[in-house]
């Protein structure tokens, strides 16, 4: 059964490689996606666009990841709007910082998409 | 898989942009003035190439890199202090992760120990990084003490992307959820499957993280056969509640296959652990459903499929749902998934991703479109060409529109290939951005003190151009600081400042790019280049030589002065090879050498390869064309503006001016022309060295934009001739070269391109062509 409505995912990353591997593979599975390569660029996005999930990169030039977090929960339409972090930082450190910015979850790189999507369906559907 | 390659395509093209800044940027790293954007831009760059490298399962790639950013990391956090060795092992291990990056590229084998040297250098680095990590600014994200965790065994399996991809359409395959997600019968659990037991109690707040039972709700069901019951006892009354709260609850009934171990239902409260709380038990045998643990379990409802409601912000869903609770039912956001649904996988989606907001300012485009577009409009010019000699036979006085409408053509013509020229052009700083590496390298090698100086970067040139410029200029500066350059000492003994000065600047001067590499150095040692010259057999004994002609010398080939054979000299690469270069592009070099002051390199090389404007001339039989940029004007003298001069030299007054004259007829022996000057014309020319000629022509048929084919490799060099084209008739004119006409006409006799040790003082290298061979394949 076809989804109604394409949920809209906005992937934020200034590497070019990992927002191609991002897109393609929610592409498939049914998701739209945006696209920005830095937070300033994902907030005018989420200003053009109703997205129902973030995906950022946390290391960008302009606005980091987690400068775009707080952002985003600081403005009203995003209060619990999901917001995925994706690291290479394995460690908790990383991810703590991340959930009291007021991230939803993070998906570790190299992501398997696989991996990916089923934690884009926890937190999104 | 060609998706795959897709991605690696792109990662390879954005990891060598990439390492270019990382490289721009470690070279601008110096102690004692830390540009901290620049450091974190070196870091991000090291940090994307390796995350990109962990998708493909670039091993070697990835655990170099991470060594690499490891320390970067530490310098942006100020633990590690910039020293100059430091960035000289950061340099390394740039160069290193190029290395890496093309044996990824090339599928090749990496060869063991290769950066095992470096790695050990980075190593020790991190080992005597400051104490105390300084802690980070508010807004910045503190990087982590700890080094990046490299992906653990079970990621890098799954780290690679091929097989990932099938596993992603394996896998939706089998997301099937039961028909009927209500209540299970007990008796459908089988043997051999596991039945779970999962209260899950989150706090009131966990909404605020973005998070969505509901969602979690569904996560457990693709795992196995579930029976949802929630648990209402938390629900205050309607007056206390607060929209953004959660009071529900739930016990989870899940029934398994083997496969399915603790972890995968972990993994769905991973993030949320700390904001619920949760108790997972698992039983073997199947058994009577256990009592939900939940105090005074309420009835059960399932999970059912939402009814789909217009969209509404992030927040009122949040209401939507402890309000829906209410009633009972545990609310969903309105759109269903597509995963997990069958009919999952539409490779590449739509394509409609909605760029709204984005403004991208750069497309990157294939460069064989471009040359398709550059040889395209070479061809549109060529025909209009030749729809305007047609038209030129055309009665006078009628068809006003359409010379009109042939008028605009050209116009349009000019422009369209003037912009597309302009997309192929590039800055000139790609090429200059790769110098200061060098100097520095020659300056170690040479125990030379050196300055580079840059000046006129942003000039543009033909992307062909830019390329070929590298291998000449690494020469012309290595030669600078190896041969120009006196040491330090000696410097400071003949009053110069110890470190020596090399200015590299690159500009526009009529339609031509001019580069030149001057250094403050000694300058060229005019007596020892001649003995030199002498005893190669390159000039005869007793030869009297201008000073201009003994530097000169240093171009021909076989000839270095270098006394012992230096690390950067003597590799077997002279200033002939750089010469060669330069003329193969159209371009022109000469050196300008003041002794005791030092030495000026000048390059001059056409803007672009493809196109130019041109003057069509007559002589005979034949039509040339000569290029515009060299015509200063034509004019027909009259028989006291000529004078005869001893040998068969004839020279003519223009502008008060003596100028000499060359007959194009007698140069090619074109029978029928015209051999008086008087009678015909004389077309005066200017050479990028500002010397001029006049050329004695029958007719000067028109100004045209001609599209240049290559001589070389259509036919053949010739002496005097820069390339050919094809003119609106079909006929094919030879371009000429001006600069080769000169030289030409001083020898009557045409010479080959040998060094010439026959003539006492004809040192001069064969005329470079004044005109670039197009690198197409072309058909004339």
């Amino acid at each position: 059964m076809e989804p109604s409505v394409k949920k809209k995912v906005l992937t934020v990353d200034d590497s070019r490689t990992m927002r191609d591997m991002v897109a393609f593979t929610l592409k498939n599975a049914g998701y739209e996606v945006v696209e920005a390569s830095d937070g300033q660029q994902a907030l005018s996005v989420v200003a053009a666009n109703k997205v129902d999930l973030v995906i950022t990169d946390l290391n960008m030039p302009v606005m980091d990841g987690l400068t775009l977090i707080r952002r985003l929960r600081a403005t009203p339409a995003h209060r619990t709007t999901p917001i995925l972090m994706l690291t290479t930082e394995a460690d908790e450190s990383k991810k703590m910082e991340g959930r009291s910015a007021g991230a939803t979850g993070w998906i570790v790189k190299p992501f398997n998409p696989d991996k990916l999507i089923s934690v884009v369906q926890k937190v999104c559907g | 898989m060609e998706d795959l390659s897709r991605f690696k395509q792109t990662y390879f093209e954005e990891s060598a942009e990439l390492l270019a800044i990382a490289e721009a940027g470690l070279l601008r790293l110096a102690p004692g003035e830390v540009d901290m954007d620049e450091v974190n831009a070196i870091f991000r760059a090291v940090h994307s190439i390796k995350g990109g490298g962990g998708a493909f399962g670039f091993t070697d790639l990835v655990a170099f890199a991470h060594e690499f950013e490891t320390v970067m990391d530490g310098v942006r956090n100020s633990d590690i202090p910039v020293t100059t060795p430091l960035v000289d092992t950061l340099i390394r291990a740039n160069d290193l992760l190029a290395q890496l990056l093309a044996y990824a590229r090339e599928e090749g084998e990496v060869p063991a120990g290769l950066t095992d040297d470096t790695v050990a250098a980075l190593r020790r680095i991190q080992q005597n990084r400051g104490a105390a990590p300084a802690p980070a600014p508010a807004a910045a994200p503190a990087a982590s003490a700890a080094p990046a965790a490299l992906p653990d065994e079970e990621d890098a399996e799954a780290g690679i992307f091929g097989d990932a991809l099938a596993a992603i359409n394996a896998a939706r395959a089998e997301q099937e959820p039961p028909a009927d997600p209500a209540a299970l019968p007990e008796d459908t659990a089988e043997p051999g499957r596991l039945r779970w037991t999962i209260v899950f109690r989150p706090r009131g707040d966990l909404l605020m993280s973005g998070n969505e039972p509901a969602f979690m709700l569904r996560a457990l069901k693709r795992l196995g056969e579930a029976e949802i019951t929630c648990h209402l006892d938390r629900l205050p009354s309607l007056q206390n509640l607060e929209a953004e709260q959660l009071y529900l609850s739930w016990t989870v009934t899940l029934l398994t296959d083997p496969a399915v171990g603790r972890d995968r239902i972990e993994d769905v409260f991973e993030f949320v652990a700390d904001e619920c709380d949760i108790a997972i038990t698992v039983e073997t045998p199947p058994a009577p459903a256990a009592m939900p643990a939940g105090p005074d379990a309420a009835a059960p409802v399932a999970v059912t499929d939402p009814v789909p409601a217009p969209a509404t912000a992030a927040a009122s869903s949040a209401a939507a749902t402890s309000a829906a609770t209410s009633a009972g039912v545990p609310a969903a956001k309105p759109a269903e998934p597509g995963a997990g649904k069958s009919g999952g996988a539409r490779p590449g989606g739509n394509g409609g991703a909605d760029h709204a907001g984005i403004t991208n300012h750069t497309i990157r485009v294939d460069l064989d479109k471009i040359d398709r577009l550059v040889n395209m409009v070479g061809e549109m010019v060529i025909t209009q060409a030749m729809i305007a000699e047609h038209v030129r036979e055309l009665p006078q006085g009628q068809f006003q529109e359409l010379l009109e409408g042939l008028e605009q053509l050209a116009q349009h013509t000019r422009e369209l290939r003037e912009s597309v020229m302009s997309i192929r052009a590039q800055p000139v700083s790609s090429v200059f951005s790769r110098m200061p590496r060098l100097v520095r390298e020659c300056a170690a090698a040479t125990a030379k003190e050196v300055q580079l100086v840059t000046s006129g970067e942003t000039t543009e040139v033909d992307k062909t151009v830019v390329e070929n410029l590298v291998d000449p200029l690494t020469h012309m500066i290595r030669n600078s600081i190896d041969h120009g350059l006196e040491p330090p000492d000696e410097r400071e003994r003949i009053g110069k400042p110890r470190a020596g000065t090399v200015h590299l600047s690159a500009q526009h001067r009529s339609g031509r790019i001019v580069i030149e590499v001057t250094d403050d150095g000694r300058g060229i040692n005019r007596p020892k280049v001649l003995s030199k010259a002498i005893e190669k057999g390159l000039v005869q004994p007793g030869a009297s030589l201008t000073d201009e002609e003994i530097d000169n010398l240093i171009f021909l080939p076989g000839f270095s002065t270098a006394d012992q054979v230096s690390n950067l000299s003597g590799r077997g690469v002279g200033m002939d090879v750089v010469r060669r270069n330069i003329t193969s592009l159209g371009g022109r070099i000469g050196v300008y050498s003041t002794p005791g002051e030092g030495s000026r390199f000048v390059l001059s090389l056409p803007l672009t390869l493809a196109v130019l404007d041109g003057m069509v001339i007559s002589v005979g039989e034949e039509r040339f064309v000569l290029p515009l940029t060299n015509i200063v004007e034509s004019l027909r003298p009259k028989p006291a503006d000529l004078h005869g001069l001893v040998g068969k030299c004839e020279v003519m007054m223009a502008r008060g001016d003596y100028v000499r004259l060359v007959h194009l007829h007698a140069l090619f022996g074109i029978p029928g022309a015209e051999r008086d000057a008087t009678r015909g014309l004389v077309v005066l020319v200017e050479t990028e060295d500002g010397s001029r000629l006049g050329l004695v022509v029958d007719e000067v048929l028109g100004q045209q934009q001609v599209v240049i084919k290559s001589l070389e490799a259509n036919f053949r060099r010739l002496d005097g001739v820069a390339a050919a084209t094809i003119l609106g008739d079909g006929r094919v004119a030879l371009i000429l070269d001006v600069a080769g006409l000169r030289e030409m006409s001083r020898h009557t006799d045409p010479q080959d391109d040998a060094p010439r040790d026959r003539s006492a003082g004809a040192v001069l290298a064969p005329p470079p062509a004044a005109l670039p061979a197009p690198r197409q394949r072309e058909t004339v």
